[in-house]
């Protein structure tokens, strides 16, 4: 039903106001005191010398991609999750089948160390 | 007009299902005063726990037993100066902390606090609460992005891993929970108020059914939710130790503190889920077998009685603090609150009210266990390493995750599945 969704806007909306609000009220009474060094970013005491937006390790994008694999198995196991009683047998053995490649898969990126964090 | 505000409240149903926009936009509002009073309690009780763990007494100057120093501490972050460095990426840099708010706060929409107590039912309920949570990454990043300094950008990335690594567990053990509601009737469902009262139908609470495979997916679940809210012995992202602060370490004032109440929102969040799907959500505890009007009556007194036991002890201590002039103020103050306690637990005599805020006591008072949790866990648990929360993420709880839903599935389908078997073999 669509009256059910109408409440996420309003809720967002109501929670935007909470942060944004306050945000905008109290810009009116805060002390507005910047200076160059205060404003530099914090690097325990020393200067920074190069941008912070450098390379960093390839473990996290192999994360990322792994996460996209794995979630979109979790969410095709919902549909059949709340229709589990009404599939049967049937509905068992099609997803044992798919859920079989993805084990396969799994000790596969486990053999080749997606997995390892070094 | 005035019907259709009057004509909600015998309805039975929750606002969303009603499609009543003034009643949603009060239970909203409520809820949101609700979340933050809820976390300034849990700052306070979360400091007071924690220091007697460690045999400190924790806040005690600013009101009676530090009572009011959270609402000091508020106070003083709303006035604070806000620092915005000079090379972060402004925009990016103010919306971080807005979007991570508004994702904590927008997941209370289908918690059930009761049969009619939700702001809407939906019929993907749970789906709607893991993906708009696990929009708080969406926040990190950019927080830790636009920042512009080492630290926070490592914080989020770290940060953002471990969410993503953990949403995966917490995904099998709620697809688990999913298919035990489909039990009994052949039809499932992903509405919370739906889960809940399947549970009610079966008579069982999810983390009992199937002994103990409810209980393993719930112990993934309790798991991967305290990783997924970057809280201890999980909380690499804000390691003190070597990351200063994690992704807000450039974040100074009320933006600061909109992270601390987006954090304690998505923790009350993960627990409203956990509650819901395998704790029984609002009911109370064995309607099963003690049933009846007599039992009926006597637990309605339950949340009452609560109060007066708090309002009980706040007395008690005012009598038993010490007698100086120095303290006057501190023993006035919470005999005041003593008795502002009990004067709520008298309107809760009241039956019309009674009747009311029987579900909403239950499962408050399931979350503030799952909330007493996550402090005895920082206080009791060391950190660990990020190679070895990788680790038991994919290596541990996947696997097990994985495991109890193939079980669960086949347990479930038992009868079915000998038959065929020794249809087979036959």
């Amino acid at each position: 039903m669509p009256q059910n969704y109408v409440p996420i806007f309003i809720f967002a909306f109501v929670a935007f106001l909470v942060a944004a609000g306050t945000l905008a009220i109290f810009y009116l009474i805060r002390p507005k005191n910047p200076f160059k060094t205060k404003l530099m970013p914090y690097e325990c005491g020393i200067t920074p010398f190069d941008s912070a937006r450098g390379r960093y390790t390839i473990r996290f994008y192999i994360v990322a991609i792994l996460f996209v694999v794995f979630d979109v198995e979790t969410i095709f196991l919902f549909p059949w999750a709340v229709q589990f009683k009404l599939l049967g047998l049937f509905g068992l053995l099609e997803m044992m089948i798919f859920l079989g490649i993805l084990i396969v898969g799994y000790i596969w990126i486990w053999k080749k160390g997606a997995l390892e964090w070094v | 007009m005035l019907d259709a505000i009057t004509g909600y409240l015998n309805s039975g149903t929750t606002p969303g299902e009603y499609g009543s926009i003034f009643w949603a936009t009060i239970y909203i509002l409520v809820i949101t005063i609700g979340i933050s009073l809820a976390v300034i309690a849990m700052n306070w009780l979360e400091r007071k726990i924690l220091a007697h763990m460690q045999i400190r007494l924790g806040p005690m100057r600013v009101g009676p037993h530090g009572l009011l120093q959270p609402f000091a501490d508020a106070l003083k972050l709303l006035i604070k100066e806000d620092i915005i460095p000079e090379e972060a990426d402004k925009l990016v840099f103010w919306s971080a902390p807005v979007v991570v708010t508004m994702t904590a706060f927008t997941t209370f929409l289908v918690v059930p606090f009761g049969r009619t107590h939700a702001v809407t039912d939906m019929n993907i309920g749970v789906l709607f609460m893991l993906g708009i949570s696990s929009l708080g990454v969406l926040g990190i990043i950019m927080a830790g992005w636009s920042s512009n300094s080492h630290y926070p950008l490592m914080g989020s990335l770290r940060s953002s891993a471990q969410m993503v690594s953990y949403e995966i567990a917490m995904g099998l053990a709620i697809v688990s929970a999913v298919l035990m509601t489909s039990l009994q009737t052949g039809t499932g469902t992903l509405s919370m108020i739906g889960i809940v009262e399947a549970q009610n139908a079966q008579q069982t609470w999810f983390i009992f059914k199937f002994f103990p495979l409810g209980f393993i997916a719930f112990g993934v679940f309790a798991i991967a939710m305290v990783a997924e809210t970057n809280r201890a012995p999980f909380d690499l992202p804000e390691a003190e130790s070597e990351l200063v602060a994690g992704f807000h370490t450039e974040y100074s004032g009320f933006r600061w503190s909109l992270f601390f109440l987006a954090e304690y929102a998505a923790m009350l969040a993960v627990s409203s889920i956990a509650v819901t799907l395998w704790l029984g959500g609002w009911m109370r505890p064995f309607p099963n077998f003690l049933s009846g009007p007599a039992w009926e009556t006597a637990f309605s007194f339950i949340p009452a009685l609560a109060l007066f036991v708090l309002a009980g002890m706040c007395l008690l201590g005012t009598v038993r603090m010490p007698k100086i002039p120095q303290m006057r103020v501190q023993t006035v103050g919470l005999g005041i609150f003593g008795t502002l306690l009990g004067l709520v637990g008298l309107v809760l005599l009241v039956p019309a009210v009674r009747e009311r805020v029987q579900d909403i006591f239950w499962f408050v008072t399931k979350v503030a266990f799952f909330m007493y949790l996550y402090i005895w866990y920082r206080g009791t648990f060391p950190r660990y390493r990020f190679d070895q929360l990788m680790k038991v993420g994919w290596k541990v709880l996947l696997p097990i995750g994985l495991a109890v839903l193939i079980a669960t599935a086949m347990v479930g389908l038992y009868p079915e599945l000998a038959a065929a078997v020794v249809g087979v073999v036959q």
